[in-house]
């Protein structure tokens, strides 16, 4: 219960450090966003729609600042994300990502997921069969894979797949615009395909990185007095290698994988700038382009409430299958 | 001591060496055994003498980058070395079994016992949940254990309460071998020696025999019926264990014995035995102990030796040759 | 992005003091992935400090040559659709991408070693507090963290690049080290020195670390990594300063021109292969580091060894 409690405490002080940054960030920088803010959106918007757009923002100049830092928290917090000043002028915050959610949690989330799975499934079969000719081929090939920066490889795969094949597989947007979105196959065909580049981007990438390591600890794992137990016993090489040594090799790759959710957001913005996927990522970069800072703060507590979910996800399933997890303080 | 029905375990010329870039290493040297029903053997020697390798050599358990290159290891009749893992799957467990070090290391983590248990019987038969339930509360209770622990997990056991579920577990299918290697080396002084008197128990209750490795050599010699010392991959002396242990005839068995000092003996200076154990990988000329012994001779660095008989035991020096050799 | 390989499980079974330091430098040299990766850096380093080894082109900025020209032997990688050599911006722009790598992969990791390893050792509070502020560093997502922060800040100069790569690759090392020093915490050969009655300071530069080299040489490996890479990206994303000569401007103009659209893929293809070849190199480097402080990861030749025959009872 105490571990509960602990990491529910990590996870809301991270929260908050993350929140507090971005309040702190702009006040520190040079110059005045604000004052660019309201020239921007002084013939667009009235002096009301301003009004509110600032007190989400945080910014009442005339209050004393920890007052704007508590309305700001509580605004964050609350859902009140207030309106778009950038491209998508006028438009609440709240609509507009929770538009682009859905996007980025089904291509960047799912195709995260079975790379991390395909990865340890292999990383497992790999170790075992050690010293085989096809343990010296892979780890270098996937030793480079990992290393290769996301938007490359996902320009390649444009070349190759979309422009030397004039447009057999699509390299823009998440489905084809002429189509309404709906549940019928044309539009969720349609959606697939123009998933298939940016995932197999993803997944090119990122399962490098997973199996190796996994590899990695199935090899320590291997040479542990269990695994030779499970031998001795009888057992059949698939359940020693599955049972008693893949699952035991698993937990510190599942442990990793929580561990280094942050970099895998930062790959998915990269690869849906690439393809001008219109997911959370897409969502950031035009923000940023257009100085849109109401949909930048809540796209980064966002991205950050993201992680910790995740974190607390990856914490279940390991306390699920470590029973000495279970018991620890 | 020895019946004169077959033994239960031949090692003949048990040969195992680690692949390395050069030339390999050999752990075990052409190492002897016999084992028959019933019989409690000793393995004692230093660590890195090989007595652990010759073990798992045994029981067909090396990995890579070990291998046995030479030598039988016949059990009830039938070469183990020869057979295919498929082969050894049918045997394992079900005649003969093994107890590692740490029960620790040796369980896994994350099954409790009874799963471990299961899947040990299940791998030879096909029982139903009663049956299994059932036996696995037997074996428990043979040591001591109440049933409750098949729910719990290695961790949530004690270390002397850990070595005896392992000790159970191995009794799963009461096989008339078992290999231990080194159970009580992770344990206090008193846990030891009343799992030595538990194992000894069961022994005489259910006649299985064992082949005991450890590097206690005072411990085990008060359990075993036979002593075996190994030194630098060769067994250097062998025999019943209260002549070995009375009369060692090797210098080195001798040497072991004078480190220990007696309770109710006069008091005598400790001698250890100076230097450190050879390298496997550059063992010297002739007799592998000449360089720490201090009685050798001037042959002992050219001649290897053979086992020599000597009384009832026998012994790997060219004090023990027998005369017509030199003459 | 991947910063998994920063000697990933490995390094849990690297417990023995290993202080065989002429080892190292002939495991290396065995080794056939760090020699490539060595070589690799090694390319990219001549071709950083004396970039007039490789080309004749003074200033490859400028646009002096006919726009969007295919290769030849002018020009071996062609032009771009502003006018300027691809191959000699990319030789150039090696050096500013070396030393984000190097100096940022080295001010990180220095950084980790102080977080990481003085926490495990220090423990209590101490160990509480700096733990947390890793965990929250290595938790909150960086990437958005840095787009936000080189906006407000303005087009990013290379020391603001270099800052924000510093302040937020250092947690993943930092965890890492302190893991590991834990570990060797209670070890006998600290004790002894403990009970020398040595500084703690000592005991940490002088015991502590000299265990850890191996751990600490893979630890910048993947801060340059990391750094190669996420520079890489910002500047990818235009937020970079666009008038540096720099891999990743490249890639930011030949987006913005849309380089593969309008046939000239070399432009956008070239300099991401060089990220990715360097990259690759401190990955490779990396990895032949985690076969070395991890003996059990080497490779192990399957030799058959040969069994001999022999009727049983031989002798």
């Amino acid at each position: 219960m105490r571990y509960v409690v602990r990491r529910l405490g990590f996870f809301l002080i991270t929260l908050w450090a993350a929140l507090t940054l971005n309040f702190f960030i702009p006040r520190f920088m040079p110059g005045s966003p604000l004052d660019a803010l309201r020239v921007r959106t002084k013939d667009k918007l009235s002096p009301a729609a301003l009004q509110e757009m600032l007190t989400s923002f945080g910014f009442k100049p005339n209050q004393n600042i920890f007052v704007q830092y508590w309305d700001y928290l509580g605004n964050m917090v609350t859902g009140k994300w207030g309106i778009s000043i950038g491209g998508t002028l006028g438009q609440p915050v709240s609509e507009i990502v929770l538009h682009a959610l859905p996007w980025t949690v089904g291509l960047v989330g799912v195709v995260t997921v079975i790379a991390f799975l395909i990865g340890s499934l292999v990383g497992v079969v790999a170790g075992w069969r050690r010293g085989g000719k096809l343990d010296s081929i892979l780890p270098p090939i996937f030793v480079v894979t990992s290393a290769l920066p996301y938007f490359w490889v996902g320009l390649i795969l444009i070349l190759v797949f979309s422009v030397w094949t004039n447009g057999f597989l699509p390299s823009d947007f998440n489905y084809d615009n002429s189509l309404q979105p709906s549940f019928t196959w044309p539009f969720i065909g349609s959606v697939l395909q123009h998933a298939i580049l940016p995932g197999a981007t993803i997944l090119i990438t990122s399962v490098g990185g997973w199996i190796l390591t996994m590899r990695n600890n199935m090899i320590t794992t291997l040479a542990e007095d269990y695994v030779r137990m499970g031998r001795a016993k009888g057992l059949s090489g698939w359940r020693v290698m599955t049972t008693y040594a893949g699952r035991n090799a698993f937990l510190p790759n599942l442990s990793g994988f929580a561990m280094s959710l942050g970099f895998v957001i930062s790959g998915s913005i990269l690869v849906e700038y690439v393809f001008n996927y219109p997911g959370l990522g897409y969502l950031l970069y035009n923000a940023v382009a257009n100085t849109d800072y109401p949909v930048m703060q809540v796209l980064f507590m966002l991205f950050t409430v993201a992680v910790l979910v995740a974190l607390i996800l990856c914490d279940f399933a390991i306390a699920w299958l470590d029973p000495r997890a279970r018991t620890k303080g | 001591m020895s019946s004169a029905s077959a033994p239960v375990l031949q090692v003949t010329d048990l040969t195992v060496e680690y692949a390395t870039d050069g030339p390999g290493v050999r752990a075990v040297d052409g190492v002897n055994l016999q084992v028959h029903k019933g019989e409690f053997v000793g393995v004692v020697g230093e660590s890195g003498c090989g007595k652990s390798t010759m073990l798992f050599a045994i029981a067909q358990l090396l990995s890579p980058p070990a291998a046995i290159t030479d030598g039988s290891v016949v059990f009830n009749g039938q070469n183990l070395v020869t057979m295919t893992e498929k082969q050894l799957n049918v045997l394992r467990w079900r005649d003969y079994s093994v107890v590692m070090q740490s029960a620790m290391n040796a369980l896994s983590p994350v099954s409790n016992i009874g799963a471990q248990f299961k899947d040990a019987l299940e791998a030879h038969g096909s029982f139903n949940k009663r049956e299994i339930t059932e036996r696995s509360t037997e074996v428990l209770a043979l040591v001591g254990i109440d049933r409750i622990h098949l729910k719990s997990y290695p961790h949530q056991l004690s270390g002397g309460m850990r070595q005896r579920a392992m000790i159970a577990m191995a009794l799963l299918f009461t096989p008339e071998l078992v290999i231990m290697d080194e159970p009580t080396s992770a344990l206090d002084v008193v846990a030891q020696r009343s799992l030595m008197v538990q194992i000894r128990e069961l022994q005489r209750t259910l006649g299985f025999a064992v082949v005991f490795v450890t590097h206690d050599m005072s411990l085990v010699s008060h359990f075993s019926d036979q002593l075996l010392v190994m030194y630098a991959g060769q067994v250097v002396e062998a025999g019943p264990t209260r002549t070995v242990f009375d009369r060692p005839a090797h210098p080195y068995s001798r040497g072991l014995l004078d480190a220990f000092p007696s309770i109710r003996g006069p008091r005598v200076r400790l001698t250890g035995i100076p230097g450190s154990p050879p390298d496997l990988g550059r063992p010297p000329t002739g007799c592998r102990f000449h360089e720490r012994c201090s009685v050798a001779m001037e042959e002992c660095s050219t001649t290897v030796p053979d086992l020599y008989p000597v009384g009832d035991v026998a012994s790997r020096c060219l004090l023990h040759r027998p005369a017509e050799v030199t003459a | 992005m991947t910063a998994l390989l920063v000697a990933g499980a490995g390094t849990d079974a690297a417990d023995e003091p290993r202080r065989r330091r002429g080892g190292l430098l002939s495991s290396i040299l065995h080794s056939r992935k760090a020699l490539v990766g060595f070589f690799i850096f090694f390319v990219f380093t001549v071709a950083a400090i004396v970039p007039q080894l490789f080309t004749s082109v003074k200033d490859p900025n400028a646009l002096q040559f006919t726009p969007a020209l295919p290769p030849s032997g002018d020009h071996l990688l062609g032009t771009t659709a502003l006018g300027q050599d691809i191959w000699a911006q990319l030789i150039y722009g090696t050096r500013e991408s070396l030393i984000i790598a190097v100096v940022a992969g080295l001010f990180a990791t220095v950084l980790s070693v102080l977080v990481g390893v003085s926490s495990a050792y220090l423990g209590g509070i101490a160990d509480d507090v700096l733990s947390m502020i890793t965990n929250i560093f290595l938790v909150i997502p960086t990437f958005p963290l840095i787009i936000i922060f080189a906006t407000y800040a303005g087009k990013g100069t290379l020391l603001v690049v270099l800052i924000v790569l510093v302040v937020t690759g250092w947690s993943y090392g930092a965890n890492q080290l302190r893991a590991q020093t834990l570990s060797l915490r209670n070890r006998d050969f600290l004790e002894s020195a403990r009970v020398r009655g040595e500084r703690r300071s000592y005991i940490i530069v002088a015991e502590v670390l000299p265990t850890m080299i191996s751990l600490i040489v893979a630890n910048f490996l993947g801060a340059a990594l990391y750094s190669v890479l996420t520079a890489a990206g910002l500047q990818f994303l235009g937020l970079g300063n666009p008038n540096s000569i720099s891999w990743g401007t490249m890639l930011y103009w030949s987006q913005n021109q849309q380089a593969l659209q309008t046939g000239m893929p070399l432009w956008s293809i070239a300099p991401g292969l060089c990220v990715a070849l360097l990259g690759t190199s401190f990955a490779l480097m990396n990895y032949a580091f985690d076969e070395i402080s991890n003996p059990a990861l080497r490779p192990v030749r399957r030799r058959r060894v040969k069994r001999k025959r022999t009727s049983p009872a031989g002798h």
